[in-house]
């Protein structure tokens, strides 16, 4: 297909290839998510055929939606925003080589405690107001990190299932806060809105983008400075790469496992703030769809790359913002956005199956 | 404190023994993966398509043992899907799985809205009917607790002793040990490593969807969004307390089976907010991960088996 394009138009061909070295990768090198991305969606639009929706009406609404407008876009970068947050923590536990699959309850915990001192207090300057509850994200987050980590370096219990554990844990923890001892008046299971001085201002009238979006690229920027040029990164990739070899270079595993995956919490938790303070003001059940799954996808799409990550997660954002907008314009079931982001994973998962397929379709790669 | 007491009494552990068969088969699920080499984090997806697709056919159909083949069919084909990816194409297994879960959701939850046009729930269907043994129930209190249950229960308990005598007292269950442990030497021997973790897999993904439909057709006789709750990861916990042994695993199954049944008879007294109630098992699960898993060593080492 880029062939084609080569061939039929070289000025857009030459455009193209400019812009994606630009940014620093080449076509070559994104070449199988790209091509993971349009199977997924091949594969979604036959699922729509089969079920009774019309594919292309749905995907350009879903477009339409999300790029379509200056509306539409403050939607799609708001919904990538806590996506870019726990794809970066799955990376940054995946640097250790620990699958950190609980970022859903990392980010619940996160958001429900900066909520609470959001609303605990009433006059503070906005200066350390704001912060504070920040803070109180991103260490209940690491807490929720901590847990699976101890459990995993000193009783050798695998993350994998601990995290998915403590995200259940999470999520009924949440919920029976906001039910019962933190119940706003009225029907709806949520908190009372935070006081002014926690919020996080909204950067894009009138949609609900807010500052998070701003913690979150400067986190990326960082996560990716943090494991390339600091002890403490070079700690975790080492203990991610090779533990033996780390452990007899002076580099102690037990304490990189648990660094990494209560900072991977912590960043997890953060976007939980940013998720009460920017977008709802308070904490409301069942506020996030699965944003920790997302990451997961979105760590992977971005090649486990800090920078790379940003632009999946916009992706994702994208995938849900515009999904909404398709299931207001055609009646597709919202859950076919999961179906898609799960394919990517599936797709992503070999990526000899990429090649094989490219191989197959006459493909050189 | 007399309405707690009342809780613990026989039926609740009649409850248990229905609550321990879809972990103790999808757990018996994750005995065959691992034996052969692959880790299958996917059984809670499979679980959950197993439980959707059982109601479906149920469903379509009006006959809930064409639900429970059609169950065990598709978890079959996403074993199949997991053995593709980690197998032929040496994909990481937890990923992979990762994937199958996620699918799972977004699956079950659409087509869930595409028929019974609601995320939340299903129509009733038709589901299994309980059978009773005609002596065995007659007994004092064993007959309480193990008399009167759906065929699948029963199923369960034979799957068990059979998982058994397969894996230890059989040509096969030799090779699908070797493979797992020796995938070089298997090959070796002569062993054909590719074939058995397809098949171990694939049964693997087979028990998790029976355990699946168990969930749906054997109790609730619904489809409910999410329905498998954590079941898939438990009955990994399960494995691995009992030491990736059909027995053990069956035996682990029965205490998360009880707490499930502890948890939901709990609810109903309504003394405690549901939520709080609801966490027990993954409490449990957690706790038990880390009281006895230091001493639990892994039949495999995983590794993708590449051919030389």
């Amino acid at each position: 297909m880029i062939e084609g394009i080569r061939r039929v138009n070289p000025e857009a061909w030459h455009t193209l290839r400019e812009i994606l070295t630009k940014l620093g990768l080449s076509v070559r090198k994104i070449l199988p998510e790209t091509i993971a991305i349009i199977t997924a969606f091949l594969i979604g639009a036959i699922a729509l055929l089969i079920t009774g929706y019309p594919p292309v009406e749905a995907y350009s609404a879903m477009i339409s939606g999300a790029f379509g407008d200056v509306f539409g876009i403050g939607q799609t970068l708001t919904q990538a925003t806590p996506i870019i947050f726990t794809a970066l923590a799955f990376l940054f536990a995946f640097k250790s080589g620990l699958f950190n699959i609980g970022a859903e309850g990392q980010l619940l915990v996160g958001a429900f405690a900066s909520a609470l001192i959001g609303i605990s207090f009433n006059n503070l300057p906005v200066y350390i107001h704001l912060p504070l509850a920040l803070l109180a994200g991103a260490l209940a987050g690491g807490f929720w990190g901590f847990i699976p980590a101890v459990l995993k370096v000193k009783l050798g219990a695998h993350e994998v299932i601990t995290t998915m554990m403590l995200s259940y844990v999470a999520s009924n923890l949440t919920s029976y806060m906001v039910n019962y001892p933190f119940k706003a008046p009225g029907w709806v299971p949520q908190t009372i809105v935070v006081a002014p001085s926690a919020e996080l201002p909204r950067i894009l009238q009138p949609t609900q983008l807010s500052a998070s979006i701003i913690i979150a690229v400067a986190l990326a920027w960082f996560t990716d400075y943090m494991l390339k040029k600091t002890t403490l990164g070079y700690e975790v990739r080492a203990v991610g790469l090779n533990p033996s070899a780390a452990e007899s270079s002076g580099i102690s595993v037990k304490k990189g496992m648990i660094l990494a995956l209560v900072i991977s919490g912590a960043i997890a938790g953060l976007g939980g703030a940013g998720e009460v303070l920017g977008v709802h003001r308070r904490f409301i059940e069942g506020f996030s769809p699965g944003y920790g799954w997302d990451g997961l996808a979105v760590a992977l799409i971005g090649r486990l790359h800090p920078v790379g990550v940003v632009f999946a997660a916009i992706l994702f954002g994208a995938l849900r913002s515009g999904g909404m907008v398709m299931t207001r314009a055609t009646g597709v079931p919202l859950d076919i956005i999961n179906m898609l982001q799960a394919l990517v994973v599936i797709l992503i998962a070999a990526p000899k199956l990429i090649r094989y397929l490219l191989k197959r379709g006459g493909f050189k790669w | 404190m007399v309405e707690l007491i009342d809780v613990i009494n026989i039926g609740l552990f009649a409850a248990a023994l229905r609550m321990a068969t879809p972990i103790a088969l999808a757990s018996l699920g994750g005995i065959f993966s691992e034996r052969a080499g692959i880790i299958n984090i996917g059984l809670e997806g499979m679980m959950l398509t197993g439980a959707f697709t059982g109601v479906m056919v149920s469903y379509f159909s009006g006959n809930p043992w064409l639900g429970v083949l059609a169950a065990m069919l598709v978890g079959a084909l996403l074993g199949l899907l997991h053995a593709l990816l980690t197998i032929k194409f040496s994909g990481d297994h937890i990923v992979s799985g990762t994937g199958i879960n996620i699918f799972a959701m977004g699956f079950t939850a659409y087509m869930s809205q595409v028929i019974w046009g609601s995320r939340g729930a299903s129509v009733s269907v038709r589901g299994l009917q309980t059978v009773s043994i005609p002596l065995l129930k007659d007994i004092p209190i064993i007959g309480d607790i193990l008399g009167s249950h759906t065929p699948l229960v029963y199923m369960t308990l034979i799957l068990t002793v059979l998982s058994y005598i397969v894996l230890f007292k059989t040509p096969v269950g030799l090779r699908i040990r070797a493979v797992g442990e020796h995938p070089s030497a298997a090959d070796t021997a002569g062993i054909n490593v590719f074939q058995i973790k397809y098949l171990c897999v694939m049964v693997s993904g087979m028990l998790a969807g029976l355990g699946g439909a168990f969930l749906s057709l054997g109790h609730l006789n619904l489809f409910a969004w999410g329905m498998s709750g954590g079941r898939g990861f438990i009955a990994l916990a399960a494995m691995i307390l009992g030491r990736w042994m059909p027995f053990g695993a069956f035996g682990a199954s029965l205490l998360f089976g009880f707490s499930d049944a502890l948890q939901m008879r709990l609810q109903a007294l309504g003394l405690l907010p549901p939520q709080i109630i609801l966490m027990i098992p993954y409490i449990l699960t957690i706790a038990v991960l880390a009281g006895v898993v230091r001493k639990a060593i892994p039949p495999s080492d995983y590794k993708p088996y590449v051919r030389e």
